[in-house]
């Protein structure tokens, strides 16, 4: 019931937000979000951590062909439920100063946006967990489409119509493999894993399903359409694509392709974790030379969402435990960055590093937490971002000791663009634009706070993460290699 | 007890740093300086407590993954032990100094918070008691340099000297990251006392592929630590951080860390005679190129950076030829007198008004006495003379370095001379002859305070009797510290005897080395001596360098060099990614989008309906596929 909860608090919230007065909307989608944040907690608390699917609900929907609106969380889910609890009302918390139009609207779609990812991470049945894919996807993009930049018309129309197109592939598959399952059919996840397709339907099976996700997170050379998305896009949106929904991506891969095409991946999973590292270092090195620091970040999200993919695919305890936390990581550094672009953006009205500088000369409290992001970023040994990388790269190295040489590099080029863009923001001689520096605010300092407390807790004790989802994944592994 | 030793220093990290402006300035002195005593009488504590075994104490398992388990923990032996001496010790009174010499740095507090910082990661790294300690401490190290080196972050020649130095040591981390996943597939283990056990039970043959792999990646993390070629140019730029950080950071302890991590490894490294070839060479060749470019720097801080890389090149050429506890003792040496010449080059540098440029000073040993006369202990004992420390470290790889190959031995003298040349221009050009800066310069010269000068005399006695730590046999002493390490290389003897069969020399070989490597050192310092005090030459200005002179003052351009061959090749194929790389795989997704648009288009035609024609594609491919697997039924 739990489970059931986490879905529908956010979509009852965000239908309240909807009808209330636009002053107050973001006061009560806040209230929302924090319920809800207060939700997730019990369920991280009395989570047992065994590899058992626990808090689940079962309807029937379309029940005589063995289709429920059902769901429950196991590790795999728990970490993922944490990240999109913990990151929403610190979102909605980051907008507090700057007014958007039409509040209610701007965000009740926030809380569906919500609502579509508990449900996204929660699903147990094939459908199901296909809706809410979709459905994710309504809300972002009529936040990008209606409160972005200049280009948002052209660039969200491209985002969406590319996203649809990838999850038409998944529905295909899993309509396809729906129909595999014996008796009167069953759209029951677990039951999928049952199915033994012969290896060359698990090689389309695995492409379908890597297409769709692949868009989504996105894997070279399936990204053209994400920096594009993530600078148009107004902040919080941002936040939400980088912080969250690309994981919806990395979450599919590791609850379908690893368990229902093992097969499929033994003859495709070079090719993909080839086409994962080359995204990895691609990426990071068109980071490098970037100057507007919201498109800095984006590129540096799809390198790092590059190596999740990777580790994923390498089918190691290391490489997929690696990508769990480093999807908690990752959503708290590029939120945390983001908002710091944003926070720059709201006083400088620039993003172009070459016209900032000097910003720490009155700044403290900002060039702390600006230090502790990049470093968490750059996956500095006890902050968050080290555990992830220091896991990837092992899993990856284990599969394949060249790849995982090569992944290896971005360490190095991760610290040159962060250090860059750390550098010319913050550091050297004032500029024009930053002459003039309010440090920190109050509710500034509110999101930052808990964004740093996150990095330094998984830097210094990862196995309050690790021991959670180690069991599930254990047993997504077992399925693998039997 | 023993967490307290960087637990002090994280401690005062904290107080300094988020009370950053709030403690009073004469508070933040005594805590960050308090720490690192602190920290320094808990490890003699420790120290007197060892009773001849490893400890190792587990604080909490920090990752574990499948049966994989990485405690966060420490191992108390006469390694860590060694390093705990150098690292607290140097480092308290480099602490104390900073309070003289950072006193009118408005960032005082952030100083200290810093360098306490650095005191932390440092003694993880050498007390953590498996490589992926080491590596947090390793990386934190890092991090700390680089906001040190950059400290004064408004001038953007120091943050790109900092920026380099960071991503110089990633790529030595890289190696050394690899190294570590290459143990962990190896051993199943990062723990230093199973790994070494497994290493020397007798499954590897020596010069077995697996062991020279993983002894080559640590190595290349420990040519970036440690500044050996061809990661070394960053040490010199280094030198942007104030001097106190020099001083601690880039010559007593953080450099240092390449030849700990060698020695910690000693098993591994003993069964990879090949690695130790290659790390000779690189040591030897080190050396030389440092100290060559040594000989015409003129910037009183770089001459000593090159000096230390030299000097770490030294280190290295112990190491490869097996004289592990030779390099130990070297480092030892040298983290006192290198330290106490930066803080006496910092000394002249706060009397100069932050003049760095040897060729405007000159006479400044009436100005500055206790600056001057201890200057002149750490510069002889840097020239290896008899008797202060340097000649008996430096003497001892010699010696090593002569029973493994006579050409090694002489090129090794060649660099002796070099450094005893550059040292004593350095001596002779600052202090000596008439003074060349300023009236205003003139005028405010001033001896530094009791701060500062009270560390700079007690490294100065540390220098001139720190070789008696291991004074050999033939000179009438134990060589305590050789035998106080020799648990350290009991597996490794176990494991590759033959590294450790080298038969000794006789006594009066011994004393021919000896009479050589003074000889030509003293005949360095008179040439010296006749160019810079007789003839009172003055280095030329910039322009007027011409030749190979010019080629080593501008450090055989390797730094053009690199900026040529990788960094503006990467910042071209970043742009080039950037525009046409996405330009390319746009065209082929928008094509694809069109494709996909004619296509309906074309379905559209046949149907009537004007919307939903991706739903119709989409059923009609479902339908497809159902019939497709009902016909294969």
């Amino acid at each position: 019931m739990l489970t059931l909860g986490l879905i529908l608090i956010p979509l009852l919230a965000g239908v309240g937000v909807l009808v209330t007065k636009n002053n107050n909307a973001k006061q009560l989608a806040l209230i929302g979000a924090l319920i809800e944040l207060a939700l997730a907690i019990v369920v991280f608390i009395q989570f047992k951590p065994n590899a058992t699917q626990q808090f689940g609900f079962k309807y029937g929907w379309m029940a005589s062909a063995g289709i429920h609106f059902s769901g429950a969380i196991d590790g795999i889910s728990l970490l993922l439920v944490m990240l999109t609890g913990f990151l929403t009302p610190l979102i909605i918390l980051s907008t507090f100063r700057q007014p958007y139009k039409n509040a209610s609207t701007f965000y009740a779609l926030i809380l569906f946006m919500q609502s579509a990812l508990m449900g996204v991470f929660t699903a147990t049945d094939a459908f199901l967990f296909y809706l809410f894919f979709e459905a994710a996807l309504i809300p972002v993009y009529f936040l990008a489409a209606v409160w972005g930049g200049e280009n948002r018309i052209q660039v969200t129309f491209k985002f969406f119509v590319y996203t649809i197109f990838g999850s038409l592939f998944m529905l295909v598959a899993l309509v396809y493999l729906y129909f595999q399952t014996a008796g009167t059919h069953t759209a029951d996840i677990s039951s999928l894993y049952k199915l033994a397709l012969d290896a060359q339907k698990q090689g389309w099976i695995f492409w379908a399903f890597f297409i769709a996700f692949a868009i989504k997170m996105p894997v070279f050379p399936f990204h053209t359409w994400q920096p594009d998305t993530y600078t148009e896009s107004p902040t919080p949106a941002t936040m939400l694509l980088a912080g969250i929904m690309l994981k919806m991506g990395v979450y599919g891969l590791i609850r379908f392709i690893l368990p229902i095409v093992p097969l499929g991946l033994a003859t495709w999973g070079k090719t993909a974790i080839v086409l994962s590292v080359i995204g990895l270092i691609y990426g990071s090195i068109i980071a490098i030379q970037q100057r507007d620091m919201k498109r800095l970040i984006a590129y540096s999200s799809f390198a790092h969402v590059g190596l999740m993919a990777a580790g994923v695919f390498s089918q190691t305890l290391s490489g997929v435990q690696g990508a769990l936390i480093q999807m908690l990581a990752h959503g708290i550094n590029v939120v945390g960055l983001f908002f710091i672009v944003e926070i720059i953006f709201s006083r400088t009205k620039t993003r172009n590093i070459e016209q900032l500088g000097g910003i720490t000369q009155r700044t403290p409290h900002l060039t702390v937490y600006f230090m502790i992001l990049m470093l968490g970023s750059v996956a500095l040994p006890l902050t968050n971002g080290f555990v992830g990388e220091f896991l990837l790269l092992k899993g990856v190295y284990e599969t394949n000791i060249w790849m995982g040489a090569v992944a290896g590099l971005t360490i190095i080029l991760g610290a040159v663009y962060m250090l860059r863009l750390v550098q010319k923001s913050m550091f050297g001689a004032k500029s024009a634009f930053t002459e003039h520096f309010a440090d920190l605010s109050f509710s500034e300092r509110a999101v930052l706070l808990p964004l740093a407390v996150m990095v330094f807790w998984m830097g210094l004790y990862p196995n309050s993460f690790l021991k959670l989802t180690e069991p599930a994944v254990n047993n997504l592994l077992q399925m693998i290699h039997y | 007890m023993l967490i307290l030793i960087p637990l002090l220093p994280l401690l005062g990290f904290a107080i300094n740093g988020i009370g950053f402006r709030k403690v009073p300035k004469s508070l933040v002195g005594i805590i960050g300086s308090g720490v690192a005593l602190g920290a320094f009488i808990i490890s003699i504590l420790a120290w007197n407590s060892f009773n001849g075994t490893p400890q190792v104490v587990k604080i909490f398992d920090w990752i574990s993954i499948g049966t994989l388990n990485i405690p966060f923990s420490f191992q108390i032996d006469q390694l860590s032990l060694l390093m705990l001496m150098i690292v607290t010790g140097v480092g308290s009174l480099i602490h104390i100094y900073s309070i003289g010499y950072m006193h009118h740095d408005e960032g005082f507090g952030k100083f200290f918070a810093f360098l306490n910082l650095f005191l932390f990661f440092m003694l993880l790294l050498v007390m953590g008691s498996n490589y992926v300690v080491m590596f947090i401490g390793w990386e934190g190290v890092g991090l700390c340099s680089y906001l040190l080196i950059g400290f004064w972050n408004k001038v953007t020649n120091y943050n790109n000297a900092a920026r380099k130095a960071f991503i110089m040591n990633r790529i030595g981390d890289l190696g050394f990251l690899l190294g570590i996943f290459m143990i962990i597939s190896t051993f199943g283990s990062v723990e230093y006392t199973e790994v070494f056990a497994k290493a020397a039970n007798g499954s590897f043959a020596v010069n077995d592929a697996v062991m020279v792999t993983i002894t080559m990646l640590l190595f290349v993390g420990a040519m970036g630590k440690s500044a050996q070629i061809p990661l070394y140019t960053w040490l010199p730029d280094a030198m942007a951080g104030p001097t106190p950080v020099s001083a601690l950071i880039h010559a007593a302890t953080m450099v240092t860390a390449g030849i700990y991590m060698v020695i910690r490894s000693n098993v591994l490294y003993s069964l990879a005679p090949s690695t130790l070839a290659l790390v000779g060479g690189i040591g030897l060749a080190t050396a030389l190129m440092a100290a060559s470019i040594g000989l015409f720097q003129n910037d009183i801080k770089k001459v000593l950076a090159y000096s230390t890389v030299s000097q770490l090149g030294y280190m290295f050429l112990a190491l490869g030829v097996g004289a592990y506890a030779s390099a130990m003792f070297h480092v030892m040496t040298h983290a006192f007198f290198k330290a106490l010449l930066f803080l006496g080059a910092g000394s002249v540098i706060h009397a100069m008004s932050d003049e760095q440029d040897i060729r405007n000073m000159g006479g400044l040993r009436k100005h500055l006495p206790v600056t001057f006369w201890t200057f002149v202990v750490g510069t002889v004992a840097i020239a290896g003379i008899f008797p202060l420390s340097g000649f008996f470290s430096k003497d001892e790889i010699l010696a090593h370095v002569f029973e493994h190959n006579k050409l090694m031995w002489g090129l090794g003298i060649l660099g002796a001379v070099m450094t005893a040349f550059y040292m004593f221009r350095l001596l002779f050009v600052t202090f000596f002859g008439e003074f060349r800066g300023t009236h205003e310069q003139a005028h405010h010269l001033h001896e530094s305070p009791i701060t500062m000068t009270l560390p700079l005399m007690v490294l100065a006695v540390l220098s001139a009797v720190g070789g008696l730590m291991n004074v050999p046999h033939v000179l009438g002493g134990s060589n305590w510290l050789s035998h106080f390490m020799e648990p350290l290389f009991a597996q490794a003897k176990q494991a590759n005897p033959a590294l450790f069969a080298g038969g000794h020399l006789d006594h009066s070989t011994e004393y021919m080395l000896m009479g050589v490597s003074v000889g030509v050192a003293i005949g360095a310092i008179l040439v010296a001596y006749n160019l810079f005090i007789s003839k009172k030459t003055v280095p030329a200005a910039d322009k007027d360098v011409t030749g190979v002179a010019k080629v080593l003052q501008n450090k055989y351009y390797v730094d053009e060099l690199y900026e040529s061959v990788f960094v503006n090749p990467m910042r071209k194929l970043s742009d080039v990614l950037h525009s046409f790389g996405e330009f390319l795989i746009d065209l082929v997704v928008n094509g694809t989008g069109r494709l996909v648009q004619w296509l309906s288009g074309q379905a559209r035609l046949v149907q009537t309906g004007e919307t939903g024609f991706y739903v119709f594609a989409m059923v009609l491919g479902i339908l497809a596929i159902m019939a497709w697997n009902f016909l294969l039924k």
